[in-house]
């Protein structure tokens, strides 16, 4: 296996302190990884400005990458630019908020955003509070299941 | 970096950007447990939260710039050097968080709504032309701050047109918040340079507009600056206060890592 598939591969298993199901990669979060015999820089896209989780996972990312043998310098960043959306957030990403029951990120129709329930999939459901228990989650409510729920806050340029 | 002139002022209007949302997001979390409901105690949070990132964005970029470590900036920096406006140092109301708070929320909700619009306002002229790191941290900025306005505005527009106690209130608080408004817009003593570098608009420019995105016809008040003059460093005592406050801990072990 090259160096980089190796780099890809680990960093499949720096997940979200937060959301601990869901990887760096799934979230959108890498935007670029570039291996320069064994030299290693990662190029990561912050999710939420305000985000305490941002240092953990550079930390995370940090001890992850520098367990393969063959790294002999890493460099990891946050940049500005190109900015994170939630659009970036994978399938495979979004299958996993849901089974972790937070409602992955919907694209607003005609400026109205319908939010199906993690639980039943029932779009019968109100938005109680846009800002949640992390910079990057609201708190809704099913009607159909009595349920509350979080769900991912929509975020896109 | 174009030139020597160009950085003192690309400098000098980040302070600005940097300063206000630091300040506000302090006095947001003051509100913490004290917020009129549960929920907004958490929405409350959740905006303070994110306009600490905000100013981490700004100083994170004046380190860059060669201004000294965030830490530095934000903790071990004597109040003449902050360049925020008034308007957000002003303290909640009486008391503190922990001793008999009485504070403001109509003030909360005016501060944060008008001065939540003019962020808006020089984000979006900032947009347009300026320095580009600077251009790219605003981007990511205005996408948070959309939620921050929606919040804000459904606050303003329901207590303004609720019972009769709440519009005297809210009417009261906007005295206040109008008095000390033009600081927000003010560049300080090299304004007129910023303008001229194409860094942002003018003052009127932006007032203008701010205006317009209120849509409030037959407004009585206009923008003052009461207090003292932020954007040059002559602050309340309050701001002060609030530097010591949010220093405390890094004071009290200096040498400490942190």
């Amino acid at each position: 296996m090259i160096l980089k598939e190796k780099v890809m591969k680990v960093l499949d298993t720096v997940k979200d302190p937060e959301i601990p199901v869901v990887s760096v990669v799934d979230l959108g979060m890498i935007h670029n990884v570039s291996v320069y015999n064994d030299r290693v820089t990662i190029e990561v896209m912050p999710t939420f400005s305000g985000c305490p989780a941002l240092e953990i996972i550079k930390r995370n990312i940090e001890l992850a990458v520098e367990s393969i043998p063959e790294v002999n310098s890493l460099s990891v960043a946050f940049i500005r630019h190109p900015i994170w959306t939630t659009e970036l957030v994978s399938e495979k990403g979004k299958q996993e908020l849901k089974k972790f029951g937070i409602a992955p990120p919907e694209a607003r129709v005609e400026g109205e955003w319908h939010v199906p329930c993690p639980y039943c999939g029932s779009v019968y459901t109100t938005m109680d509070n846009i800002f949640g228990p992390a910079a990057c989650r609201s708190i809704l409510y099913c009607k159909s299941c009595k349920n509350p729920f979080e769900a991912m806050k929509p975020v896109s340029i | 970096m174009e030139s020597l002139e160009y950085r003192e002022c690309l400098i000098e209007l980040i302070y600005q950007l940097a300063d206000d949302d630091f300040l506000l997001a302090y006095r947001g979390s003051e509100w913490l447990g004290l917020a009129p409901h549960i929920e907004e105690d958490v929405a409350f949070a959740s905006i303070s939260q994110d306009l600490m990132g905000h100013a981490a964005l700004y100083y994170g970029l004046l380190e860059e710039l060669g201004e000294g470590k965030i830490d530095h900036l934000t903790h071990n920096r004597s109040p003449d050097y902050f360049r925020n406006a008034i308007l957000v140092e002003l303290p909640n109301g009486t008391g503190t968080y922990l001793e008999n708070p009485s504070y403001d929320w109509a003030f909360t909700v005016v501060r944060n709504y008008f001065y939540t619009l003019a962020k808006k306002v020089r984000l979006d002229s900032i947009k347009k032309s300026s320095y580009e790191p600077l251009q790219h941290i605003v981007q990511k900025i205005s996408i948070e701050m959309s939620y921050h306005m929606m919040h804000w505005e459904v606050w303003f527009k329901q207590l303004i047109s609720s019972t009769a106690e709440a519009k005297s209130r809210m009417e009261e608080a906007m005295s206040i918040v109008f008095a000390e408004l033009g600081g927000v817009f003010s560049y300080g003593r090299i304004g007129d340079r910023m303008e001229r570098l194409s860094l942002i608009e003018s003052e009127e420019v932006l007032k203008e507009r701010w205006m317009v995105y209120l849509n409030k016809e037959n407004i009585q008040y206009s923008m003052k600056m009461k207090q003292g003059d932020g954007r040059n460093g002559i602050h309340t005592p309050h701001l002060a206060e609030a530097l010591a406050t949010l220093s405390e801990v890094y004071q009290s072990v200096a040498t400490a890592e942190w």
